[in-house]
Protein backbone atom coordinates (compact mmCIF):
# COMPACT_ATOMS: atom_id res chain seq x y z
CA UNK A 1 0.00 0.00 0.00
CA UNK A 2 2.84 2.53 0.41
CA UNK A 3 2.37 3.54 -3.73
CA UNK A 4 -1.43 4.74 -2.17
CA UNK A 5 0.99 7.19 0.03
CA UNK A 6 2.90 7.95 -1.85
CA UNK A 7 0.63 9.06 -4.40
CA UNK A 8 -1.63 11.13 -2.49
CA UNK A 9 1.53 12.91 -1.10
CA UNK A 10 2.65 14.39 -4.74
CA UNK A 11 1.49 17.26 -6.11
CA UNK A 12 -0.66 15.56 -8.63
CA UNK A 13 -2.25 12.79 -6.36
CA UNK A 14 -3.10 15.54 -3.73
CA UNK A 15 -4.79 17.18 -6.63
CA UNK A 16 -7.00 14.06 -6.94
CA UNK A 17 -7.20 14.34 -3.38
CA UNK A 18 -8.79 17.73 -2.90
CA UNK A 19 -10.94 17.54 -6.35
CA UNK A 20 -12.29 13.90 -5.12
CA UNK A 21 -13.12 14.83 -1.43
CA UNK A 22 -14.37 17.72 -2.94
CA UNK A 23 -16.97 16.49 -5.31
CA UNK A 24 -18.32 13.90 -2.39
CA UNK A 25 -18.55 17.02 -0.16
CA UNK A 26 -20.50 18.63 -3.17
CA UNK A 27 -22.92 15.90 -2.65
CA UNK A 28 -23.57 16.49 0.83
CA UNK A 29 -24.36 20.32 -0.17
CA UNK A 30 -26.83 19.18 -2.83
CA UNK A 31 -28.37 16.61 0.05
CA UNK A 32 -28.40 18.87 2.54
CA UNK A 33 -30.35 21.70 0.37
CA UNK A 34 -32.61 19.31 -0.97
CA UNK A 35 -33.44 18.37 3.07
CA UNK A 36 -33.50 22.37 3.45
CA UNK A 37 -35.99 22.84 0.24
CA UNK A 38 -38.43 20.53 2.17
CA UNK A 39 -39.77 23.99 4.37
CA UNK A 40 -41.78 24.46 1.46
CA UNK A 41 -43.78 21.82 1.57
CA UNK A 42 -44.29 22.94 5.25
CA UNK A 43 -43.74 21.85 8.90
CA UNK A 44 -44.78 18.26 8.60
CA UNK A 45 -42.64 17.09 5.88
CA UNK A 46 -39.49 18.72 7.29
CA UNK A 47 -40.51 17.65 10.36
CA UNK A 48 -40.73 14.56 9.16
CA UNK A 49 -37.66 14.32 7.47
CA UNK A 50 -35.67 15.28 10.39
CA UNK A 51 -37.28 13.15 12.46
CA UNK A 52 -36.70 10.12 10.10
CA UNK A 53 -32.85 10.86 10.17
CA UNK A 54 -32.98 10.61 13.93
CA UNK A 55 -34.68 7.61 14.01
CA UNK A 56 -32.14 6.22 11.53
CA UNK A 57 -28.68 6.55 14.08
CA UNK A 58 -27.08 3.99 12.15
CA UNK A 59 -27.31 5.57 8.95
CA UNK A 60 -27.12 9.36 10.46
CA UNK A 61 -23.67 8.67 12.37
CA UNK A 62 -22.31 6.43 9.42
CA UNK A 63 -23.09 9.54 7.48
CA UNK A 64 -21.81 12.01 9.80
CA UNK A 65 -18.01 10.68 10.51
CA UNK A 66 -17.48 9.57 6.60
CA UNK A 67 -18.88 13.42 6.13
CA UNK A 68 -16.45 14.41 8.99
CA UNK A 69 -13.56 12.19 7.31
CA UNK A 70 -13.90 13.66 4.03
CA UNK A 71 -13.98 16.80 5.55
CA UNK A 72 -10.69 16.33 7.35
CA UNK A 73 -8.80 15.13 4.77
CA UNK A 74 -10.12 18.68 2.36
CA UNK A 75 -9.33 20.94 4.79
CA UNK A 76 -5.93 19.37 6.21
CA UNK A 77 -4.50 18.83 2.71
CA UNK A 78 -5.25 22.12 1.60
CA UNK A 79 -3.77 23.57 4.12
CA UNK A 80 -0.42 21.90 3.65
CA UNK A 81 -0.67 22.69 -0.11
CA UNK A 82 -1.12 26.40 0.68
CA UNK A 83 2.01 26.33 2.68
CA UNK A 84 3.88 24.26 0.00
CA UNK A 85 2.85 27.02 -2.78
CA UNK A 86 3.48 29.63 0.49
CA UNK A 87 7.39 28.45 0.38
CA UNK A 88 7.36 27.94 -3.48
CA UNK A 89 7.81 31.68 -4.06
CA UNK A 90 9.41 32.88 -0.78
CA UNK A 91 10.28 36.63 -2.46
CA UNK A 92 7.03 37.66 -3.65
CA UNK A 93 6.74 40.47 -7.03
CA UNK A 94 7.08 43.91 -6.38
CA UNK A 95 4.70 44.10 -8.97
CA UNK A 96 2.13 41.48 -9.31
CA UNK A 97 -0.30 40.78 -12.16
CA UNK A 98 -2.83 38.61 -12.77
CA UNK A 99 -4.28 37.74 -16.24
CA UNK A 100 -6.87 34.97 -16.15
CA UNK A 101 -6.56 33.68 -12.60
CA UNK A 102 -10.89 34.91 -10.80
CA UNK A 103 -11.12 36.44 -7.48
CA UNK A 104 -12.61 32.74 -6.93
CA UNK A 105 -9.97 30.76 -7.87
CA UNK A 106 -7.43 32.84 -5.72
CA UNK A 107 -9.62 32.80 -2.58
CA UNK A 108 -10.19 29.37 -2.16
CA UNK A 109 -8.02 28.93 1.54
CA UNK A 110 -9.89 32.23 2.27
CA UNK A 111 -13.17 30.84 1.30
CA UNK A 112 -12.55 27.78 2.60
CA UNK A 113 -11.06 28.27 5.81
CA UNK A 114 -13.89 30.87 6.44
CA UNK A 115 -16.44 28.35 5.61
CA UNK A 116 -14.64 26.39 8.18
CA UNK A 117 -15.69 28.98 10.52
CA UNK A 118 -18.78 29.33 9.64
CA UNK A 119 -20.27 25.82 9.56
CA UNK A 120 -18.42 25.43 13.38
CA UNK A 121 -20.67 27.98 14.38
CA UNK A 122 -23.57 26.49 12.52
CA UNK A 123 -23.14 22.74 14.24
CA UNK A 124 -23.14 25.04 17.71
CA UNK A 125 -26.12 26.62 16.30
CA UNK A 126 -28.37 23.97 15.04
CA UNK A 127 -26.94 21.04 15.88
CA UNK A 128 -26.25 21.01 19.29
CA UNK A 129 -28.68 24.30 19.85
CA UNK A 130 -26.87 26.31 22.07
CA UNK A 131 -26.45 29.74 20.62
CA UNK A 132 -29.88 31.08 20.29
CA UNK A 133 -31.22 28.70 23.33
CA UNK A 134 -34.81 29.91 23.20
CA UNK A 135 -34.98 29.08 19.26
CA UNK A 136 -33.50 26.35 18.88
CA UNK A 137 -34.37 24.06 21.47
CA UNK A 138 -36.96 21.16 21.53
CA UNK A 139 -40.21 21.65 21.62
CA UNK A 140 -41.68 18.56 20.34
CA UNK A 141 -44.20 16.22 23.19
CA UNK A 142 -41.69 13.67 22.74
CA UNK A 143 -38.81 16.29 23.31
CA UNK A 144 -37.90 16.52 19.73
CA UNK A 145 -37.29 19.25 18.25
CA UNK A 146 -39.59 21.09 15.77
CA UNK A 147 -37.19 22.14 12.91
CA UNK A 148 -39.82 23.93 11.02
CA UNK A 149 -40.06 26.26 14.06
CA UNK A 150 -36.13 26.50 15.12
CA UNK A 151 -35.69 27.90 11.36
CA UNK A 152 -38.48 30.36 10.92
CA UNK A 153 -37.40 31.44 14.87
CA UNK A 154 -33.72 31.59 13.80
CA UNK A 155 -34.16 33.42 10.71
CA UNK A 156 -36.74 36.15 11.90
CA UNK A 157 -33.53 37.46 13.86
CA UNK A 158 -31.89 39.39 10.94
CA UNK A 159 -28.08 38.41 12.71
CA UNK A 160 -28.31 35.10 12.32
CA UNK A 161 -30.27 35.25 8.50
CA UNK A 162 -27.56 37.77 7.35
CA UNK A 163 -24.36 35.40 8.86
CA UNK A 164 -25.89 33.04 6.85
CA UNK A 165 -26.53 34.62 3.49
CA UNK A 166 -22.85 35.98 3.91
CA UNK A 167 -21.81 32.57 4.66
CA UNK A 168 -23.25 30.97 1.24
CA UNK A 169 -22.45 33.77 -0.97
CA UNK A 170 -18.75 32.63 0.35
CA UNK A 171 -19.76 28.55 -0.50
CA UNK A 172 -20.98 29.84 -3.93
CA UNK A 173 -17.73 32.31 -4.56
CA UNK A 174 -15.86 28.40 -3.43
CA UNK A 175 -17.69 25.97 -5.82
CA UNK A 176 -17.38 28.47 -8.67
CA UNK A 177 -13.93 27.40 -9.15
CA UNK A 178 -14.17 24.30 -7.32
CA UNK A 179 -16.72 22.54 -9.68
CA UNK A 180 -15.20 23.55 -12.79
CA UNK A 181 -11.79 22.90 -11.66
CA UNK A 182 -12.81 19.33 -10.58
CA UNK A 183 -12.80 18.27 -14.44
CA UNK A 184 -9.43 19.15 -15.15
CA UNK A 185 -7.79 18.04 -12.10
CA UNK A 186 -9.51 14.56 -13.03
CA UNK A 187 -7.94 14.86 -16.64
CA UNK A 188 -11.72 15.61 -17.96
CA UNK A 189 -10.30 17.90 -20.55
CA UNK A 190 -11.80 18.10 -24.39
CA UNK A 191 -12.11 21.57 -26.11
CA UNK A 192 -15.48 19.95 -27.18
CA UNK A 193 -16.60 19.63 -23.09
CA UNK A 194 -15.09 21.53 -21.09
CA UNK A 195 -16.39 25.26 -21.49
CA UNK A 196 -19.70 23.02 -21.06
CA UNK A 197 -18.23 21.88 -18.13
CA UNK A 198 -17.26 24.94 -16.91
CA UNK A 199 -20.35 26.21 -17.92
CA UNK A 200 -22.25 23.92 -15.56
CA UNK A 201 -20.12 23.94 -12.69
CA UNK A 202 -20.49 27.89 -12.40
CA UNK A 203 -24.21 27.20 -13.25
CA UNK A 204 -24.60 24.54 -10.12
CA UNK A 205 -22.83 26.73 -7.73
CA UNK A 206 -25.37 29.91 -8.57
CA UNK A 207 -28.48 27.03 -7.83
CA UNK A 208 -26.72 26.41 -4.82
CA UNK A 209 -26.76 29.91 -3.64
CA UNK A 210 -30.16 30.67 -5.02
CA UNK A 211 -31.49 27.40 -3.17
CA UNK A 212 -30.08 27.53 0.54
CA UNK A 213 -30.56 31.18 0.19
CA UNK A 214 -34.56 30.60 -0.31
CA UNK A 215 -34.90 29.85 3.12
CA UNK A 216 -34.09 32.61 5.27
CA UNK A 217 -35.01 34.80 2.39
CA UNK A 218 -38.52 33.55 2.64
CA UNK A 219 -38.55 33.96 6.87
CA UNK A 220 -37.22 37.49 6.16
CA UNK A 221 -40.22 38.22 3.60
CA UNK A 222 -42.65 36.42 5.82
CA UNK A 223 -43.61 33.77 2.81
CA UNK A 224 -42.70 31.40 5.52
CA UNK A 225 -44.18 31.86 8.93
CA UNK A 226 -44.93 30.09 12.35
CA UNK A 227 -48.21 28.44 12.61
CA UNK A 228 -50.69 30.46 14.10
CA UNK A 229 -50.98 29.92 17.40
CA UNK A 230 -47.31 28.36 17.93
CA UNK A 231 -44.84 29.79 19.90
CA UNK B 1 11.28 57.43 -26.45
CA UNK B 2 12.08 58.07 -22.59
CA UNK B 3 11.20 55.95 -20.20
CA UNK B 4 11.86 55.46 -16.03
CA UNK B 5 12.72 52.07 -15.62
CA UNK B 6 12.39 50.22 -11.55
CA UNK B 7 15.11 47.26 -12.23
CA UNK B 8 16.08 44.90 -9.61
CA UNK B 9 19.03 44.81 -8.61
CA UNK B 10 20.55 41.94 -6.39
CA UNK B 11 24.59 41.79 -6.56
CA UNK B 12 24.77 37.83 -5.28
CA UNK B 13 22.53 34.83 -4.37
CA UNK B 14 22.65 35.32 -0.94
CA UNK B 15 22.59 39.14 -0.83
CA UNK B 16 19.58 41.54 -0.08
CA UNK B 17 17.78 42.85 -3.79
CA UNK B 18 16.31 46.52 -4.16
CA UNK B 19 14.30 47.77 -6.54
CA UNK B 20 16.39 50.52 -8.25
CA UNK B 21 15.47 53.39 -10.64
CA UNK B 22 16.75 54.95 -14.50
CA UNK B 23 15.95 57.59 -16.41
CA UNK B 24 16.63 56.14 -19.90
CA UNK B 25 16.03 58.60 -22.33
CA UNK B 26 16.62 58.02 -26.45
CA UNK B 27 14.65 54.41 -27.26
CA UNK B 28 14.20 53.86 -30.40
CA UNK B 29 10.36 52.20 -30.60
CA UNK B 30 11.78 49.65 -33.31
CA UNK B 31 14.29 48.29 -30.69
CA UNK B 32 13.83 45.21 -28.68
CA UNK B 33 13.52 45.52 -25.17
CA UNK B 34 16.21 43.18 -24.83
CA UNK B 35 18.23 46.41 -27.08
CA UNK B 36 16.26 48.54 -24.65
CA UNK B 37 18.65 47.06 -21.70
CA UNK B 38 21.80 46.97 -23.89
CA UNK B 39 21.22 50.64 -24.85
CA UNK B 40 20.94 51.48 -20.82
CA UNK B 41 24.44 49.04 -19.94
CA UNK B 42 26.29 50.62 -22.20
CA UNK B 43 25.10 53.80 -20.72
CA UNK B 44 25.74 52.20 -17.36
CA UNK B 45 29.15 51.43 -18.68
CA UNK B 46 30.45 54.23 -19.96
CA UNK B 47 29.43 55.92 -16.19
CA UNK B 48 31.51 53.55 -14.64
CA UNK B 49 28.71 52.02 -13.35
CA UNK B 50 27.82 48.26 -13.00
CA UNK B 51 25.59 47.50 -15.84
CA UNK B 52 22.42 45.26 -15.46
CA UNK B 53 22.85 41.68 -15.35
CA UNK B 54 20.11 39.50 -17.36
CA UNK B 55 20.11 36.69 -19.79
CA UNK B 56 19.69 36.31 -23.38
CA UNK B 57 21.06 34.21 -25.95
CA UNK B 58 19.26 33.60 -29.53
CA UNK B 59 17.34 36.74 -29.30
CA UNK B 60 14.53 35.27 -31.41
CA UNK B 61 11.91 33.58 -29.17
CA UNK B 62 13.48 29.99 -29.51
CA UNK B 63 15.98 29.49 -26.79
CA UNK B 64 14.26 30.14 -23.83
CA UNK B 65 16.70 31.96 -22.17
CA UNK B 66 15.38 35.75 -21.92
CA UNK B 67 13.73 35.59 -18.59
CA UNK B 68 12.14 39.06 -17.44
CA UNK B 69 8.92 39.90 -15.94
CA UNK B 70 7.61 43.19 -16.78
CA UNK B 71 4.84 45.00 -15.14
CA UNK B 72 4.09 41.81 -13.34
CA UNK B 73 3.76 40.02 -16.53
CA UNK B 74 6.56 37.16 -17.48
CA UNK B 75 7.71 38.35 -21.03
CA UNK B 76 6.06 41.14 -20.71
CA UNK B 77 2.60 42.82 -21.97
CA UNK B 78 2.61 40.46 -25.80
CA UNK B 79 0.75 37.69 -25.78
CA UNK B 80 2.56 34.30 -26.95
CA UNK B 81 5.97 36.64 -26.96
CA UNK B 82 9.35 36.59 -25.32
CA UNK B 83 10.94 39.23 -23.89
CA UNK B 84 13.79 39.07 -27.36
CA UNK B 85 10.49 39.79 -29.35
CA UNK B 86 8.87 42.00 -27.47
CA UNK B 87 9.30 45.65 -29.07
CA UNK B 88 9.53 49.24 -27.51
CA UNK B 89 6.88 50.35 -29.91
CA UNK B 90 4.22 48.47 -27.19
CA UNK B 91 5.25 51.04 -24.57
CA UNK B 92 4.58 54.78 -24.16
CA UNK B 93 6.71 57.39 -23.72
CA UNK B 94 7.34 58.33 -20.36
CA UNK B 95 6.25 55.21 -19.16
CA UNK B 96 7.06 53.34 -15.59
CA UNK B 97 8.29 50.23 -16.24
CA UNK B 98 9.08 47.62 -13.38
CA UNK B 99 11.13 44.87 -14.42
CA UNK B 100 11.82 41.55 -12.39
CA UNK B 101 13.29 38.34 -12.12
CA UNK B 102 11.64 34.90 -12.37
CA UNK B 103 10.10 34.36 -8.64
CA UNK B 104 10.21 30.87 -7.72
CA UNK B 105 12.12 28.69 -4.63
CA UNK B 106 13.33 26.65 -7.49
CA UNK B 107 14.87 29.74 -9.29
CA UNK B 108 17.46 31.38 -7.31
CA UNK B 109 19.13 34.46 -8.17
CA UNK B 110 22.15 34.76 -9.53
CA UNK B 111 22.20 38.09 -9.83
CA UNK B 112 20.39 40.89 -10.68
CA UNK B 113 17.81 39.76 -13.44
CA UNK B 114 19.47 36.60 -14.41
CA UNK B 115 17.78 33.51 -12.18
CA UNK B 116 19.54 29.60 -12.48
CA UNK B 117 16.68 27.55 -13.97
CA UNK B 118 19.01 24.09 -13.71
CA UNK B 119 16.22 22.66 -11.62
CA UNK B 120 14.19 22.05 -14.94
CA UNK B 121 17.51 20.73 -16.10
CA UNK B 122 17.22 17.88 -13.44
CA UNK B 123 12.97 17.52 -14.25
CA UNK B 124 14.01 16.85 -17.67
CA UNK B 125 16.81 14.77 -17.02
CA UNK B 126 14.51 12.48 -14.93
CA UNK B 127 12.71 11.26 -17.62
CA UNK B 128 12.17 13.94 -20.66
CA UNK B 129 13.76 11.46 -23.49
CA UNK B 130 13.52 8.74 -25.40
CA UNK B 131 15.57 5.54 -24.78
CA UNK B 132 16.99 4.22 -28.25
CA UNK B 133 19.35 1.94 -29.46
CA UNK B 134 21.39 4.09 -31.38
CA UNK B 135 21.71 2.67 -35.01
CA UNK B 136 20.70 3.43 -38.73
CA UNK B 137 18.44 5.99 -39.12
CA UNK B 138 14.87 4.00 -40.01
CA UNK B 139 13.49 4.55 -43.72
CA UNK B 140 11.24 6.88 -43.85
CA UNK B 141 7.61 6.93 -43.17
CA UNK B 142 8.36 3.81 -41.58
CA UNK B 143 6.72 4.45 -38.49
CA UNK B 144 3.37 5.94 -38.87
CA UNK B 145 2.22 9.58 -36.80
CA UNK B 146 -1.60 10.28 -37.78
CA UNK B 147 -1.33 13.87 -38.30
CA UNK B 148 -3.62 14.96 -35.50
CA UNK B 149 -1.41 13.03 -33.13
CA UNK B 150 1.19 15.05 -34.30
CA UNK B 151 0.14 18.20 -34.52
CA UNK B 152 -0.73 17.63 -30.61
CA UNK B 153 2.47 16.41 -30.22
CA UNK B 154 3.93 19.29 -31.64
CA UNK B 155 2.05 21.71 -29.69
CA UNK B 156 3.40 20.55 -26.43
CA UNK B 157 6.62 20.51 -28.55
CA UNK B 158 6.63 24.11 -28.78
CA UNK B 159 7.80 24.38 -25.27
CA UNK B 160 11.13 26.33 -25.00
CA UNK B 161 12.00 25.54 -21.57
CA UNK B 162 11.93 29.25 -19.99
CA UNK B 163 10.43 28.98 -17.16
CA UNK B 164 7.35 31.77 -17.17
CA UNK B 165 5.06 29.54 -16.43
CA UNK B 166 6.44 29.11 -13.38
CA UNK B 167 7.32 32.91 -13.11
CA UNK B 168 3.37 33.21 -13.65
CA UNK B 169 2.24 30.64 -11.05
CA UNK B 170 0.47 32.12 -8.17
CA UNK B 171 2.11 28.92 -6.30
CA UNK B 172 5.05 28.78 -8.79
CA UNK B 173 3.86 25.41 -10.10
CA UNK B 174 5.79 23.91 -12.91
CA UNK B 175 3.32 21.82 -14.00
CA UNK B 176 2.45 23.63 -17.60
CA UNK B 177 6.11 22.73 -18.43
CA UNK B 178 6.24 19.13 -17.10
CA UNK B 179 3.08 18.46 -18.56
CA UNK B 180 3.91 19.75 -21.87
CA UNK B 181 7.34 17.58 -21.47
CA UNK B 182 5.62 14.56 -20.91
CA UNK B 183 3.06 15.11 -23.41
CA UNK B 184 5.14 15.87 -25.85
CA UNK B 185 7.37 12.52 -25.80
CA UNK B 186 3.96 10.28 -24.47
CA UNK B 187 2.04 11.19 -27.99
CA UNK B 188 4.06 9.99 -30.26
CA UNK B 189 5.49 6.28 -30.73
CA UNK B 190 9.17 6.69 -29.92
CA UNK B 191 8.83 7.38 -26.79
CA UNK B 192 5.12 5.91 -25.57
CA UNK B 193 7.09 2.82 -24.55
CA UNK B 194 8.32 4.92 -21.54
CA UNK B 195 5.07 7.04 -21.29
CA UNK B 196 4.40 5.85 -17.70
CA UNK B 197 7.79 5.42 -16.15
CA UNK B 198 8.29 9.11 -17.43
CA UNK B 199 5.37 10.65 -16.47
CA UNK B 200 6.14 9.33 -12.81
CA UNK B 201 10.06 9.96 -12.56
CA UNK B 202 9.28 13.64 -14.00
CA UNK B 203 6.81 14.46 -11.46
CA UNK B 204 8.59 13.22 -8.87
CA UNK B 205 11.59 15.39 -9.62
CA UNK B 206 9.62 18.30 -9.98
CA UNK B 207 8.12 17.93 -6.09
CA UNK B 208 11.84 17.18 -5.26
CA UNK B 209 12.92 20.84 -6.74
CA UNK B 210 10.48 22.54 -4.60
CA UNK B 211 7.99 23.42 -7.22
CA UNK B 212 4.64 24.60 -6.21
CA UNK B 213 1.08 23.21 -6.54
CA UNK B 214 -1.21 23.77 -9.69
CA UNK B 215 -4.70 24.97 -8.35
CA UNK B 216 -6.03 25.15 -11.66
CA UNK B 217 -6.05 28.88 -12.31
CA UNK B 218 -4.53 29.14 -15.71
CA UNK B 219 -1.97 32.19 -15.13
CA UNK B 220 0.71 29.74 -16.79
CA UNK B 221 -1.50 29.24 -19.94
CA UNK B 222 -2.43 33.23 -20.10
CA UNK B 223 1.57 33.89 -20.16
CA UNK B 224 3.12 31.40 -22.15
CA UNK B 225 5.37 32.63 -25.03
CA UNK B 226 4.47 29.65 -26.74
CA UNK B 227 0.84 29.63 -25.57
CA UNK B 228 0.53 25.99 -24.70
CA UNK B 229 -2.54 25.10 -23.50
CA UNK B 230 -3.40 23.45 -19.71
CA UNK B 231 -4.92 21.07 -21.36
CA UNK B 232 -1.99 18.93 -21.55
CA UNK B 233 -1.94 19.61 -17.56
CA UNK B 234 -5.07 17.25 -17.58
CA UNK B 235 -3.55 15.03 -19.83
CA UNK B 236 -0.61 14.80 -17.39
CA UNK B 237 -2.79 14.24 -14.18
CA UNK B 238 -4.73 11.25 -16.68
CA UNK B 239 -0.95 9.93 -17.39
CA UNK B 240 -0.24 9.77 -13.53
CA UNK B 241 -3.32 8.08 -12.03
CA UNK B 242 -2.73 5.56 -14.49
CA UNK B 243 0.77 5.22 -14.09
CA UNK B 244 0.41 5.12 -10.02
CA UNK B 245 -2.45 2.58 -10.26
CA UNK B 246 -1.29 0.42 -13.23
CA UNK B 247 2.76 0.69 -13.93
CA UNK B 248 4.58 -1.76 -12.22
Amino acid sequence: MGWVATFFRSSIGSKFLMALTGILLLFFVLGHMTGNLLIFQGAEALNAYAHWLHDHPKFLWTSRIVLLAIFVIHVTTAIRLKLENMAARPVSYVKGRTLKATLASRSMVFTGLLLLAYILFHLLHFTLGVVQKDATGPSGPGGEKDVYAMVVTSFGNPVYAAGYILAIALLWLHLWHGIASFFQTMGWSHPRWTPLFTFLGKALSLLIFLGYVSVPFSVLTGLLKLPAGGN
Amino acid sequence: MKLILHIWRQPGPKAPGRMERFDLDGISEHMSFLEMLDLLNEKLTAEGKEPIAFDSDCREGICGMCSLVINGVPHGPEKGTTVCQLHMRHFRDGQEIWIEPWRAKPFPIVKDLVVDRSSMDRVMAAGGYVSVNAGSAPDANSVLVGKDTAEQAFEAAACIGCGACVAACKNASGMLFVAAKVSHLGLLPQGREERMRRVRRMVEAMDQEGFGNCTNQYECEATCPKEIPVAFIARMNRDFLKAALFSS
